[in-house]
């Protein structure tokens, strides 16, 4: 161990700020990057229901044509 | 080796490998990142001159070199598009090119945050810093290019293009300071000279590269896997594989 105590730990030396800030934004960066990923199967997932909605929507139309008209 | 590597030209095999594998890169990027930054932070002995500031290398130096590797890889993957024209290839530049960005962004904003305290400045257009700007701008040139078009193959071969011209910048990166007589530092690691780092700051460093890029790698695979199920959002394995999450298909 490097240092004495947890708070010497926190201050690095009087470099805290700048050690703590840097790993801070960096995983903010990297956190953002895995969520949008996250997100993005999300979204397909979303558009894959919709895609097949219609596919279904469309077939019963096909079966039934003259009721689907009458709406 | 054609033969065996063939198959994996097609979307859904592909699909098949990286969601088999990435469990294993995602755990083995948590351990090591966690190992790593851990040692870097609390354990190695402090810098005789820079402090305890020296401890942002620990990300600033993975970030900065994965941020070229990434960039390589996507450059290879442009060539490979271009020249055998496979489209599994091109979806793995959208893939890439966020990643390596996200890296870039990393690189530049704790090269800042360690330079104030060090240099007494957040930036100066000096070489190495300005080439490694100029690569950020190239990801962003990358993506604008790929979306900029309606059909999506040709955006994809402009934006292979670009990237493999920009491949140029790597080279100028590295030696930027050799080259140039800049105010950062010379190279901490290299690979045919002793690195000019004690080795009780070395091994943590080794670890954090390890950690970064397991994580590149494994975020690259995130993203990759999405390209492929966008592209064949149509095909049946695709919806299969998309209604097989639970989470979301009950509340909709």
């Amino acid at each position: 161990m490097a240092f004495e105590s947890f708070g010497e730990f926190l201050q690095m030396g009087g470099y805290g700020f700048y050690v703590w800030l840097s790993f801070f934004l960096s995983f903010l960066v990297i956190a953002g990057v895995a969520l949008d990923a996250a997100l993005g199967r999300r979204r397909l997932q979303r558009q894959s229901q919709t895609l097949q909605r219609r596919k279904r929507r469309l077939a019963k139309r096909q079966q039934s044509p003259v009721k689907e008209s009458t709406r | 080796m054609w033969r065996w590597l063939h198959p994996y030209a097609k979307p859904e095999a592909t699909y098949r490998l990286v969601d088999k594998l990435l469990p294993w890169f995602a755990a083995f990027t948590v351990v090591s990142l966690a190992v790593g930054m851990i040692w870097g932070l609390a354990y190695a002995p402090a810098d005789y001159q820079q402090g305890d500031s020296y401890r942002i290398i620990y990300i600033h130096v993975p970030s900065a070199i994965f941020s070229m590797a990434a960039y390589f890889a996507m450059a290879v993957m442009g060539a490979i598009a271009l020249i055998w024209q496979i489209k599994t290839a091109e979806w793995a530049i959208p893939a890439i090119a966020p990643v390596g960005a996200a890296m870039t962004v990393v690189a530049l904003l704790t090269g800042a945050i360690w330079g104030k305290p060090m240099w007494g400045t957040w930036w100066v257009w000096d070489a190495r810093l300005t080439s490694e700007l100029i690569l950020l701008f190239l990801y962003v040139g990358v993506m604008a290019l790929y979306y900029a078009f309606d059909d999506v193959r040709t955006g994809a071969k402009a934006a292979s293009i670009l990237a493999i011209v920009g491949v140029v910048n790597l080279p100028i990166i590295h030696y930027s300071v050799e080259w140039w007589n800049t105010l950062h530092q010379g190279a901490t690691i290299t690979k045919f000279e002793r690195p000019s780092i004690a080795t009780s700051m070395l091994w943590p460093l080794l670890v954090s590269l390890l950690g970064f890029k397991l994580l590149t790698i494994s975020l690259v695979m995130m993203r990759f896997k999405n390209e492929l199920l966008r592209h064949e959002l149509h095909r049946p394995w695709a919806q299969k594989e998309l209604s097989a999450d639970k989470e979301l298909s009950d509340g909709v």
